[in-house]
């Protein structure tokens, strides 16, 4: 089996956003011209974050998720805005292969539930916002992008959220993101150890090395990262060769 | 022209997606009368063996099924799609599949041989291993293909499992006998491999051929 390394994109109103710096670009804002970019470097899988605030950026997500299936044979996930089975079933109809929920399932976890009984646990993954809380010695689940501390503790809610059907838990660390210091290893392991389904590590890729310390170290099935790619500071393939050449398996 | 067969079970949208990308015709459609119109059909499918054995006898597109492989002409299953073309599965219960092809679709155990827990699903890309030639593996180099299942084809015979990938226990990846063929990861997400491998299907098909 191999790791898979994943590209994030921020989509807003159908346009992509945060520098992009590919020099072979005509259009940095277009998802679809991204996503080829992501796909000929060897990217296995895409993210996409809609991050519109308003109803028509939503509606443009959909003509997105239909350009991107209808360009690329490797597997993408779209989250952002999904807070009902209607709006999963709009990006999955879409052309998505996995819709990933955030906020709404912490608010309405039946949500979790609805959608795998519908279309099964492979399409549904749980993004988790983390961050340490030193009060309770353990990881605290945030919502809202990051703004809102819950009740809850990271190891319980993704327990509970596979335990109701996802497939995938996104796991980003609020205390490594935008870091580059390296992904949150400790985070990372505690949650893959508490799970049977696959994890996804986020936030603190600052080069090749530490994918590779958290696919060796943590265990984590996968690596998600968004400026490191975006900015050129490395590419996919840069970051599977090192890999590779580390005896970590790769496509 | 190939039929994709709809029987409201899986991501009809991403299969004739693909088909379209590597520029061959195709129609969707749940009515026998247009899909015996083909030269070729597929069978996708995502979701529970049991809910889809009930709409394939519901709509009685089981019956078509076995006419349309009696024909001589190419059925080719895709990941639950796949899984359907066996003797029966243990998925929640045990049901009858449409038996097509020797073995059973059992879980996948969560501890290899070492005791090691493995995830299930079975989520990413894995490497294929050959075990023989055929028409359908034609030009396949980077035998990398992306895979997303929980259940496997076991006690399958020997003489149709044309490639396997390897997790925790040897996983049939693509299957087949004369002109019935599966493949258990999702070919049109798999890249080009994938793209090679669903090129190879529709030749195979355009000669009228056998996938052996």
């Amino acid at each position: 089996m191999t790791k898979r390394i994943i590209p994030c994109l921020d989509v807003k109103e159908g346009r992509v956003v945060k520098g992009i710096q590919f020099v072979e670009l005509r259009d940095a804002g277009d998802p679809v011209e991204l996503a080829r970019v992501y796909d000929e470097q060897g990217a296995d899988e895409l993210v996409f974050l809609d991050i519109s605030a308003s109803v028509e950026g939503r509606k443009t997500m959909v003509d997105v998720v239909q350009a991107v299936a209808s360009e690329l044979a490797i597997p993408f996930t779209v989250g952002g805005g999904i807070n009902a089975l209607e709006d999963m079933k709009r990006i999955l109809r879409a052309g998505a292969d996995k819709v990933s929920l955030n906020t709404a399932a912490v608010n309405n976890p039946d949500l979790i539930n609805e959608g795998a009984a519908f279309f099964g646990s492979q399409c549904i993954v749980i993004a988790i916002d983390a961050k340490y809380d030193e009060s309770i010695g353990t990881w605290r689940v945030y919502t809202h992008g990051g703004r809102t501390p819950t009740d809850r503790t990271v190891i319980d809610w993704a327990k509970e959220a596979v335990e109701r059907g996802a497939g995938e838990i996104l796991l980003t660390s609020m205390d490594e993101d935008g870091s580059k210091q390296g992904f949150d290893i400790a985070l990372t392991k505690a949650v893959g150890e508490a799970v049977p389904v696959p994890v996804i590590a986020s936030g603190g890729a600052g080069g090749a090395e530490h994918f590779l310390d958290v696919f060796t170290e943590a265990k984590a099935d996968a690596a998600l990262a968004a400026s490191i790619f975006h900015y050129k500071e490395t590419g996919v393939g840069e970051v599977k060769q090192f890999l590779r050449n580390a005896e970590v398996n790769v496509r | 022209m190939i039929g994709i067969i709809d029987y409201g079970m899986g991501n009809l949208f991403s299969v004739s997606k693909a088909l379209e990308r590597i520029g061959i015709p195709y129609i969707i459609s749940e009515s026998p009368e247009e899909l015996n119109k083909t030269k070729g059909v597929i069978l996708p499918g995502v979701g529970a063996f049991k809910d889809a054995m009930a709409r394939l006898r519901e709509t009685q597109l089981d019956q078509f099924i076995h006419e349309y492989v009696d024909s001589g002409r190419p059925l080719l299953g895709i990941c639950l799609g796949m899984q359907l073309l066996f003797e029966e599965s243990e998925e929640n219960g045990r049901f009858e599949g449409l038996g097509l092809l020797k073995g059973r679709i059992v879980h996948i155990p969560d501890r290899d041989a070492n005791g090691e827990r493995l995830k299930v699903p079975h989520m990413g890309w894995n490497k294929l291993h050959f075990h023989q030639d055929a028409p359908v593996l034609e030009g396949i180099e980077d035998g990398y293909v992306y895979f997303v299942h929980s259940y496997y084809a076991d006690g399958v015979d020997k003489k149709t499992l044309l490639a396997s990938a390897d997790y925790g226990v040897q996983v049939p990846a693509v299957v087949g006998r004369d002109n019935v063929s599966g493949m258990q990861f999702h070919p049109e997400k798999s890249s080009t491999t994938g793209m090679q491998l669903l090129t190879n299907f529709a030749k195979a098909m355009e000669r009228s051929e056998d996938m052996l």
